[in-house]
């Protein structure tokens, strides 16, 4: 099949950026979305013209390294999905395909469709784990839990910090982020000890790094790859204002 | 202070005063649902209840609190658009507003809407009935029903009230569940039950309203006169 490209080009932070075309004639509808661009980039190189950056890592839709605008919503079309996950059967033969990096003032763009999502890290460094003596794994039923809990705190935990949700969302928030942390560890007995430190702490960095505020229109849950509820937001909302509330 | 100046807590603000203006919009309703009598038993009613409300030291409080949310409401809605201003990029190809209602995503617009027509609001009623030269009925009453009849006389006036109970419900519509998921309702039966029930309110809010304008237009010199 056969498609127009118009992607985004942007030589580094400080410099502006535009949509370039680019034709691409010898792509199988079988291949994934990366792999079409991987097909741009061996064209450009022989060209001898920069190859487009963008940022890739597993390529099985769990490590949430992918991740740019296609056709102007986060990760392409296909709702539940990672770029990497993405097919060209879904497009029609001879589509024009937008493809821009991620947007937040928070997410600065480093390269073309590289962007720096190092904020995302930070914000887990203030408080997204928990604090155990390292050393022999515990015995496993030293703290029972019960099944539905384990599945809830893994459903918040499923989250790979993509950032489809900042890129989504249009107050560039990371609500649904650092809350699918806070509730994933505030669910289960190991987290919830230092629940209030943590919210507190990771809220504060959030706002820090420079995210909007959460306007609650779900449209984060909606392109979510991994489905992550904005039900978590309603958590992190419960537990920031019981920590301010009795704080010592 | 940092807990005043979080993202979440300009939320909560926006969520609390939110919910005194829901509180405050269902005792408004009732109230005028006055207006829907005869004439005459409306008129008595009417001007009873206006004459009741003013001079209640309890509504009094009441009404700084409602001065209050309507102004903190506003003003913290105009910081946060202002700060998520500078959160956000614009895309060159932009198609994200298919993941979500266009009315969650224009709050700020619905809310100018509504701060205009409360302007207009208040300015012909509340300030008249406050500071304006305004006839006694027959019971002593300030006579309010008849400053709300002449009010609703031209069909654009009419118009302009429906358009922006239209607003309102909108509003209402994303603004309820969203205060109450702001505050940090998240056990998910309840939420589901905050979904239904903010949508039955929105709809009796704004139905009700809109159908007071209209009903006086059409009785007092429409069709049914």
């Amino acid at each position: 099949m056969r498609v127009h490209l118009k992607i985004w080009r942007q030589k580094d932070a400080g410099t502006a950026g535009k949509l370039m075309d680019y034709e691409l004639d010898n792509v199988d509808n079988h291949m994934s979305f990366l792999e079409m661009m991987d097909t741009l980039n061996e064209q450009l190189i022989l060209k001898g013209e920069m190859p487009v950056e963008f940022d890739h890592d597993c390529r099985e839709g769990i490590c949430g390294t992918c991740g740019m605008m296609i056709n102007g919503q986060a990760h392409g079309p296909v709702p539940g999905l990672t770029a990497c996950q993405l097919h060209m059967r879904e497009f029609e033969d001879g589509a024009t395909i937008y493809v821009e990096p991620f947007r937040a003032a928070a997410f600065p763009v480093k390269r073309d469709l590289k962007v720096d999502r190092s904020a995302f890290d930070r914000i887990i460094q203030a408080g997204g784990f928990i604090t155990a003596s390292t050393g022999q794994p515990a015995e496993a039923n030293t703290i029972l839990i019960t099944h539905e809990t384990a599945e809830s705190a893994f459903d918040s935990a499923a989250c790979i910090g993509c950032g489809a949700c900042v890129a989504t969302c249009k107050n560039s928030s990371a609500a649904l982020f650092t809350s699918a942390k806070i509730a994933h560890l505030a669910k289960i007995p190991q987290g919830e000890k230092e629940a209030a430190k943590r919210v507190l702490k990771m809220v504060s960095r959030m706002d820090e790094e420079g995210f909007g505020h959460c306007s609650n229109t779900e449209a984060c849950e909606v392109e979510c790859p991994q489905g992550i509820s904005v039900l978590n937001i309603a958590r992190m909302n419960w537990e920031y204002t019981k920590a301010n509330l009795l704080k010592d | 202070m940092n807990f005043l100046k979080s993202t979440l807590s300009r939320k909560n603000l926006m969520a609390l005063t939110g919910l005194f203006l829901c509180f405050f919009l269902v005792i408004h309703l009732l109230g005028n649902l006055q207006l829907l009598l005869p004439a005459d038993r409306a008129a008595e009613s009417f001007n009873y209840y206006s004459n009741l409300l003013s001079g209640n030291i309890f509504i009094k409080i009441i009404s700084y609190v409602l001065y209050f949310s309507l102004i903190a409401h506003a003003a913290d809605a105009l910081y946060i658009t202002l700060r998520n201003k500078r959160t956000t990029v614009k895309y060159a190809y932009d198609n994200r507003k298919q993941a979500s209602k266009w009315y969650s995503r224009n709050m700020g617009i619905l809310g100018t809407i509504l701060l205009i027509f409360l302007v207009i609001h208040f300015k012909d009623f509340w300030y008249v009935y406050k500071f304006g030269v305004i006839p006694y009925d027959k019971n002593g009453n300030k006579d309010l029903y008849v400053i709300v009849v002449h009010a609703f006389k031209s069909w654009w006036y009419v118009l302009i009230y429906i358009l922006s109970m239209f607003a309102l419900g909108f509003h209402l519509l994303h603004g309820f569940k969203s205060a109450v998921r702001t505050l940090g309702l998240y056990h998910p039966g309840y939420a589901a039950f905050v979904q239904k029930f903010g949508m039955i309110y929105s709809y009796v809010i704004t139905i009700g309203f809109a159908v007071i304008p209209v009903y006086v237009h059409l009785t007092q010199f429409g069709l049914w006169n």
